[in-house]
């Protein structure tokens, strides 16, 4: 019997025949914290004794979530994080640079790396054939210390993708989709192996998308095979040499296999309060929208603002919509600025946030006021999850963004291209 | 043995209902944090809830973020176990990691205040209320090793590394 992905990157990083089912030791290449889970870790990994972080990996900390801080508390956080990386020697990524995925995804994560990183949403790097999940700060601490951490070799799923995408609809409508169609709980403890020819069509930055919310189908991680795209991507990222090509044998035991045809696809958007509430964008016209926010790691990079500017060009924000953009690194609001774009949503009466996390996890920077609702290109739509229990987060990609912007209510993008 | 009452919770309770993201800077200053638990699920948990008591909830219990403070602030309410139908995989690890037990059952027929009585060596627990029993199905051996010492930092410091 051949190997999934998930069996191949674990059996590699364990030295044993790994199979679903199993439970491993394996050796980790890249842990990290963010500012709201790394304090814990840090004092996790003082109280068992750890001085220095293990030799055979890197560690990253993080300080994305409250960037710029927005009080003293998440200050003092932020202060025993650089203190921690300058006693250790572990880097830093200082408020500004960008969410911790998308810094992951542009210089660190290769193919066939195991990543654990104190936030869920750590399976992003799965877009690049890395085996990445989230783990909470005490195994985070002690994955530090020790260099390894233990694991279930989770079954997977093979999501099989056929088709191409319409026009107006995109990744972002994949993956709610998919999670609309299996359950908030449909993945849970498993992988979903994206695969196709269509998986091999989409651009990392697609990739990325989907693997991120693998998690919101409660998965362990969202895989997809490293081939010519991750090559081309971590070249112009000047890390080709991180590239080695990764796909699952063909006789691989897949329990369970969904085909999806993106020629069929529309947009979607979740609605309140969790991410398998999916509709279709043009149900829910006439449903008004306070704030629209583009960012996150789900949909804050380059081809996100790029589509967002399309259609936003020469146009305005509704007079009662505020319109919110977060670019997930320094690097894509440099090459946002550089192609016209923030100019373009600043003309359209944007309000460009530095590089972060921004609105998304209600910590700061747009917070909605009671009774009022988002429609947030992120990942969840948890009640209270932008900081007030009473508002209402509706998902949906960033050209759903872009036109609920416009007209001040959801509204399907094609009616605007 | 453990008795308590349950506080009966619906499927898909997220970590962000648990322990909202609004109180982030109160994750540094745990015993503030903890007035905190559930509040967005129910807001007077923490004042009706009495050490010993159980969580006992639907499927995919704990859904969300990675935040280990959400299993810590129940602990910390004084809840003694979860009993769900099933929960997040995030959550599980980090309730086995700070010595929370994490129970998986049938809840459907366990009502809000029923008083139960859980035998975590037998794996059975029977509910005092309505006379009935159920079993909790077996969690992985490491993770019960690791709930056995009372959370994951005990359990390093006893072994020194993961046994398999
Ligand atoms: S952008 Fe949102 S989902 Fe992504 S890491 Fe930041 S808070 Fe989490």
């Amino acid at each position: 019997m051949g190997k999934t992905l998930a069996e191949k990157i674990l059996s590699t990083k364990s030295g044993a025949e790994a199979k679903a089912g199993d439970i491993v030791v394996a050796k980790v290449d890249l842990v990290f914290v963010q500012d709201t889970t790394g304090p814990l870790a840090v004092r996790q990994f003082r109280a068992a004794g750890f001085e220095h972080t293990a030799s055979s990996l890197e560690a990253i900390l993080f300080l994305d979530h409250a960037a710029p801080s927005p009080n003293r508390e998440l200050s003092n956080d932020h202060m025993l994080l650089r203190d921690f990386a300058y006693q250790t020697g572990g880097m830093l990524s200082d408020v500004g640079e960008g969410i911790c995925h998308q810094i992951v995804a542009e210089s660190l994560a290769k193919p066939g790396d195991l990543v654990i990183g104190a936030d869920s949403h750590t399976v992003t790097a799965g877009g690049l054939g890395a085996f990445a999940c989230g783990m909470g700060s005490t195994d985070i601490a002690v994955a530090l210390g020790l260099g390894r951490t233990w694991l279930r070799v989770p079954e997977s799923v093979r999501v099989s993708l056929s088709g191409r995408f319409p026009s107006g609809v995109f990744a972002k409508d994949l993956v709610l989709y998919l999670i609309g169609q299996i359950g908030a709980d449909g993945a849970t403890y498993k992988a979903l192996e994206f695969s196709g020819d269509s998986a091999g069509a989409m651009s990392i930055s697609e990739r990325l998308t989907v693997a991120n919310m693998a998690v919101e189908a409660g998965a362990k991680v969202g895989l997809f095979p490293a081939d010519e795209a991750t090559r081309d991507y971590l070249s112009s990222q000047g890390r080709g040499d991180h590239y080695q090509p990764l796909f699952p044998d063909d006789s691989a035991d897949y329990g369970q296999i969904i085909d999806i045809n993106l020629a069929g696809l529309e947009p979607v958007v979740a609605r309140p309060h969790t991410v398998d509430n999916i509709a279709l964008a043009r149900e829910l016209k006439g449903t008004k929208v306070n704030q629209v926010v583009i960012g996150t790691c789900t949909n804050g990079r380059l081809d996100d603002l790029a589509v967002a500017a399309k259609i936003l060009s020469g146009k305005k924000r509704h007079v009662q919509t505020r319109l919110l953009i977060a670019p997930a690194s320094r690097g894509v609001l440099l090459a946002a600025m550089r192609d016209g774009y923030i100019q373009t949503l600043l003309e359209a009466g944007a309000i460009i946030l530095p590089p972060g996390c921004g609105p998304c996890l209600g910590l700061h920077q747009g917070v909605l006021a009671s009774g009022e609702s988002c429609l947030s290109t992120a990942n969840r739509n948890f009640k209270g999850r932008m900081g007030n229990p009473e508002a209402f987060v509706y998902l949906g990609s960033p050209a759903t963004a872009a036109a609920t912007a416009i007209t001040g209510e959801i509204t399907d993008p094609r009616e605007v291209l | 043995m453990l008795t308590g009452r349950a506080f009966k919770f619906g499927d898909n309770i997220s970590t962000d209902q648990i322990i909202p993201g609004r109180f982030a800077h109160l994750r540094s200053n745990l015993p503030e944090l903890a007035k905190h638990a559930m509040e967005d699920a129910a807001p007077t948990f923490v004042a009706r809830v009495k050490p010993g008591d159980f969580i006992v909830a639907g499927s995919n219990f704990g859904l969300g973020s990675s935040r280990e403070h959400a299993p810590l602030v129940i602990k910390m309410a004084g809840v003694k176990a979860i009993l769900a139908r099933s929960v997040a995989r995030i959550f599980f690890r980090n309730a086995i990691n700070v010595g929370l037990p994490v129970l998986l059952c049938h809840t459907d027929n366990i009502n809000d205040g029923d008083e139960l009585e859980v035998d975590l060596k037998a794996g059975t627990i029977r509910d005092i209320t309505s006379g009935s029993q159920l079993t909790f199905s077996k969690i992985p051996e490491i993770m019960l090793h690791i709930l056995d010492e009372g959370g994951l930092l005990p359990y390093l410091e006893k072994y020194g590394d993961f046994k398999l």
